[in-house]
This record gives C-alpha cells, sequence and structure tokens, in this order.
C-alpha cells in the first residue's frame, strides 16, 4: 500500500493523548509523521529541563505548557495534522468529554493511579474505545522484555510491564520512546483495521 | 482462565478481593477484567469470579 493512501486514510480519524510526557509526546509525533488527521492533546504540565530525557521537547521551550509546546512542534513536523490541545489536569469527569470524538485513546500517564483511572473510565463509560496502556518503561538495555500485547479489541498494553521509573531508576529515551512508538504502532494498527 | 492459564480454587465462587489474597497478588495498581467486562476497584469485594471464568489482569508501573 502506498504512503499516499495511508496517509489518506488515516487523516479521517481522531486519536487522544492522555498526557504529554515521555509517552504521549513521542507516541503523537509518531502518528503525526503518519498523518493521523486529528490529535486530541491533554496535560496540565510545563516543559522543565529535566524533560528533556525522553520528551518531546527543546531546551528552548522550557517554561511553556506542554500541551502548547507539543502542539508548536507537531505543526513544525506536520503542519496538516489538527491538533487540540488541553492544558487540563484529567479526571472522571472530563475524560469522556475531552475525548469524545476519539477513535483509540493513547494512556501516557506517569502514575500508576491515574492509568487505572483513565482505564477504568474509558472502558466503561467509553465502550468500543480502545485503549492503548504504556506500563514499564524505566531504566536502560532489556530491549527484550519490552513487549505489545492486546488483551481484547478494547484493551492494549505495551512496555515491560515490570518496571517503575523513579529517581533509582529514571526513564530514558530509548525505552520511553520504543514503548511510546509500540502504543503509536498499536493505533496504526487498529486504524488500518477500519 | 487467569491471564490464558488454567487455574483452579478450592472453592466455587470467590470475590475479586479473595482471589487477589488466595494469590497473593500485591496491592498495585491493575486492571481487571472478567469475561471481557472490566471490574472497577470499588467493585472488588463484591464481584464474584465463578467457575468457568476468563479472568485478564494486568499491572501498571508508574512511569510515562
Amino acid at each position: 500500500m502506498r504512503f499516499s493512501e495511508i496517509e489518506s486514510h488515516l487523516g479521517k480519524f481522531t486519536v487522544g493523548i492522555a498526557g504529554a510526557g515521555g509517552l504521549g509526546s513521542n507516541c503523537a509525533v509518531s502518528l503525526a509523521r503518519c498523518g493521523v488527521g486529528t490529535l486530541v492533546i491533554a496535560d496540565f504540565d510545563m516543559v522543565e529541563p529535566a524533560n528533556l530525557t525522553r520528551q518531546y521537547y527543546f531546551a528552548d521551550q522550557a517554561g511553556m505548557l506542554k500541551a502548547d509546546a507539543l502542539k508548536k512542534n507537531i505543526a513544525r513536523i506536520n503542519p496538516a495534522i489538527k491538533v487540540i490541545a488541553h492544558n487540563i489536569k484529567l479526571d472522571e469527569s472530563n475524560i469522556p468529554t475531552v475525548f469524545k470524538s476519539c477513535d483509540v485513546v493513547v494512556e501516557a500517564f506517569d502514575s500508576n493511579e491515574m492509568k487505572e483511572m483513565l482505564v477504568e473510565i474509558v472502558q466503561m463509560r467509553m465502550p468500543g474505545t480502545p485503549v492503548i496502556i504504556g506500563s514499564g518503561l524505566a531504566g536502560w538495555g532489556d530491549n527484550e522484555t519490552i513487549i505489545s500485547r492486546k488483551i481484547d479489541d478494547t484493551l492494549y498494553v505495551c512496555g515491560d510491564e515490570s518496571t517503575t521509573a523513579g529517581d533509582e531508576m529514571p526513564p530514558l529515551a530509548p525505552r520511553v520512546s520504543i514503548v511510546a512508538n509500540m502504543q503509536a504502532n498499536t493505533v496504526i494498527e487498529i486504524l488500518m483495521n477500519k | 482462565m487467569l491471564n490464558n492459564r488454567e487455574e483452579e480454587f478450592s472453592v466455587p465462587t470467590l470475590t475479586v478481593n479473595e482471589m487477589l489474597e488466595i494469590k497473593r497478588f500485591s496491592f498495585r495498581m491493575r486492571v481487571i477484567k472478567i469475561n471481557g467486562v472490566l471490574i472497577p476497584r470499588g467493585m472488588y469485594d463484591t464481584t464474584n469470579i465463578r467457575e468457568g471464568d476468563n479472568i485478564q489482569m494486568l499491572y501498571l508501573m508508574s512511569g510515562g
């Protein structure tokens, strides 16, 4: 299949990205490069220099809101992509509204409590909408432990499902980007089957 | 079935919380689906697992 056909097909869809950190920023960029028509990105946080070890931002964006900075970065990569940027903290009450029009939702939070909350809300209040979880991406090496699996038609997980990111085992660009791109690849797979 | 492996419990039915205790699954953030239906954390005490149920469980690790 030629890229122009792929791009034309993907252009019809909307993907939600819950969190614009290591997973969300890298996943969003890959989806934009492929031509996914609309990205709905939500994050309340600001770009900090420490984020640059893995997040798709630049040193001169320190202090900018992540949702805005990511929207700008995507516009520079592929101006044809529509980005709806929400500078908010997602919770039980706003998730169904923010991601209402999405064909797929990418879970890209940092905290595991937020991950659980998002999965519960999307599975229970947006039935039929696939959610792609990112779980386990800390440290370096161990490429072979990073996997992608399908639980069922609405639930997928990418990551090593065992490492916790923290000060003693920080998240670094390679493993984080691998997981984020497995999530993006899963999104493309779902959308190409629609 | 638990995560695609056959499992047997000595009781005919048990709650999700009881299953987690018996299997010594530690206190962590997780997703549990029984027969394709997500069971929210708030219902672990009141949701029963029965003979033939298909349970999928995954751990959610912080980082992202």
